[in-house]
């Protein structure tokens, strides 16, 4: 029942305020509080005790906050009705930004990771003009090339991104010396994430979002600057996308051209709608299960790709609106 | 110079192969199959094993491709994109699932052939002198199969019963099903035969640049950069769009090191897309 407020309305008529669909927004503001306070405890108290002492499944706890933090970026891409397979090229510009910045001029991490949002939302809000235009399909043609863009870009980008060799020796950050830090940062930027989205999702502009997912022609017609809000969420959901890159260029201290490929942006992608697309918290949930199956099941990391590809096509033909649709439908029901 | 030129038309030619293929199923079914690249790489390996391993003539070898990758081209349709067009829920769905498939395709073969780059011996031998160009008569024969595979296919889908069920299918559904047509078993006809097309792409190339089962996303991005030129779902576009990209291939590679042709053209088609957001030949929008 505890989800259910953190659904966003997919029923919801075009710009309809979020309290007059669902339930009345008192009591969906109680709920949403109870789930942020659930997830901060988890985040905060449950895994660092439960992990404690165990550097690599805190390390392990760490990508998987640094990934959903990526996926609730995307989420807001699949809220205003695209599919974007663009993600990873802004991780790429995240995380290149940190690793250039630190590296080469010195800059401290903490002051590198707002940038590597700052530049993968304002490179978003740039090229977003243009190929947003682009619907359906071919948005999502359009930006799965972004990714190879950006890869072929970095790997000649000559001096300033050292070509194939990537760049190495990312210097440790200033109070990030234990694991434990580590995961304390990403689950703050996790928490981070999901709240923002959340509060985006149930505020005016989440509505806005969602009626152009239903029709973008309609939702122009009642007045809404769709071009604008498509380029908000496009900047919102890369500037998250660069601040995971941010953040995982710092804890791997490399980077490289090959680091984000097409099947990064595929995975941010599955990691989604595993969770499930009506839900801010599906992405985290996608991504902490995936991510730790797949280091629980030691034997089947040789086949992690077939399985992501299989489980994929099973979860659309199966489960069509995610895991956490299931708890819904029997609470429901 | 000549030589750029020919060296585009026969990139160009069997680009259109590939972008015949998927502009079939797209318009079509209206499913973008992602997995195009990966069914190509999939008859690459068929010719491989064919003609380079069991030392079959060639002919087989495309044979095999065309009829192995069609059928898993039609099992797709009917294993897959059948149910989730019938559920129609999200339209997202049928898009996240043409991934699905690229990524369980790709991940299947790399676990069937391994990693390994593949090479197959040439078919026929010597070289054909015009002018300054020097024109293999493997490159040749890839160019005149794929004209002829092209231009039978233009007739077939002109032609026959089938292929005017397809174009009915491609310009309204719901009419076409009033009319009594069967559209499951088009839908797996045009799947079966755009992915044939790829599989048998991918047999001919196999003599040019070899096989490896990571190509697949590659090649999916060319044929993607293809339709965007031409326009989607038309015939006529994603053939120019084959023959542009062809052409900008061979000028590109002959003039600039090696990926930087590649993002040059990406870039182009970005500036390209702000004109004309449709492709060269695709109908606007709204």
């Amino acid at each position: 029942m505890g989800l259910n407020l953190t659904r966003s309305d997919a029923r919801a008529t075009a710009v309809l305020p979020v309290g007059a669909s669902g339930e009345p927004r008192p009591r969906r503001n109680i709920l949403a509080l109870a789930v942020a306070v659930a997830m901060a405890a988890a985040l905060f108290v449950v895994l660092p005790i439960g992990l404690a002492g165990q550097p690599y499944w805190l390390s392990v706890a760490t990508n998987a906050n640094a990934l959903s933090v990526g996926a609730l970026g995307l989420w807001l891409m699949f809220s205003i009705g695209r599919i974007d397979i663009g993600q990873a090229a802004f991780a790429a510009v995240g995380g290149y930004t940190t690793a250039i910045l630190t590296t080469r001029y010195g800059l401290s991490f903490w002051l590198c990771l707002p940038l590597s949002a700052t530049a993968a939302a304002a490179l978003a809000a740039v090229i977003g003009v243009p190929i947003l235009r682009l619907r359906g399909v071919y948005f999502s043609m359009i930006t799965l090339i972004l990714t190879e863009v950006t890869r072929l870009a970095l790997l000649n980008g000559g001096a300033l991104t050292n070509g194939a060799a990537g760049i190495t020796g990312i210097p440790e950050a200033a109070l990030l010396d234990t694991p434990l830090r580590f995961y304390l940062l990403s689950a703050a930027l996790a928490l981070f994430a999901a709240l923002l989205t959340w509060r985006i999702s149930a505020s005016r502009i989440g509505s806005v979002f969602r009626s152009m997912r239903q029709n973008e022609a309609l939702a122009a017609s009642l007045g809404i600057d769709v071009t604008r809000y498509r380029v908000i969420a496009f900047a919102l959901a890369s500037g998250l996308g660069g601040l995971a890159g941010g953040f995982l260029a710092q804890s791997q201290q490399n980077i490289f051209p090959a680091t984000y490929t097409i099947s990064d942006s595929i995975s941010f992608m599955l990691y989604c709608f595993l969770g499930g697309l009506d839900y801010v918290l599906g992405p985290l949930v996608g991504a902490y299960l995936l991510v730790f199956a797949f280091e629980l099941l030691d034997a089947l990391q040789r086949y992690q790709a077939l399985l992501y590809g299989i489980l994929m096509i099973a979860v659309i033909l199966l489960v069509p609106n995610g895991l956490l649709s299931l708890g819904r439908s029997r609470t429901r029901r | 110079m000549q030589q750029i030129l020919f060296n585009g038309l026969v990139l160009s030619a069997s680009y259109a192969v590939i972008a015949l293929g998927i502009t079939l199923i797209f318009s079509i079914m209206n499913i973008l199959n992602f997995a195009h690249g990966q069914m190509f790489m999939v008859g690459g390996f068929a010719a491989y094993y064919v003609y380079g391993r069991f030392h079959l003539p060639f002919v087989v070898g495309l044979i095999v491709a065309t009829i192995g990758v069609g059928a898993i081209g039609v099992l797709f349709e009917i294993l897959f994109f059948r149910r989730v067009r019938r559920a129609a829920n999200r339209e997202e769905n049928s898009i996240l699932l043409a991934v699905g498939t690229a990524l369980l395709l790709e991940n299947l073969a790399l676990f069937a052939f391994g990693e390994k780059e593949r090479g197959v011996p040439d078919v026929v031998d010597g070289v054909l002198r015009v002018g300054s160009a020097y024109l293999p008569a493997g490159r040749i024969l890839i160019l005149a199969v794929s004209v002829a595979l092209i231009a039978a296919l233009l007739l077939f889908v002109q032609g026959t019963k089938i292929g005017r069920a397809m174009r009915a299918v491609a310009q309204d559904r719901e009419v076409t099903l009033l009319m009594g047509v069967d559209i499951d078993r088009i839908s797996a006809i045009g799947f079966g035969i755009g992915a044939g097309l790829a599989g048998l792409a991918g047999a001919l190339l196999v003599t040019l640049s070899g096989v490896s089962a990571g190509m697949g996303t590659t090649i999916t991005t060319k044929a993607f950069v293809m339709i965007m030129i031409g326009g989607a779902g038309v015939v006529a576009g994603s053939l120019l769009g084959a023959v542009v990209l062809g052409f900008a291939e061979a000028i590109g590679y002959a003039l600039l090191p090696g990926s930087v042709t590649y993002l040059m053209i990406f870039l182009a088609l970005i500036v390209f897309l702000i004109v004309r957001p449709q492709g060269i030949m695709g109908k606007p929008w709204g």
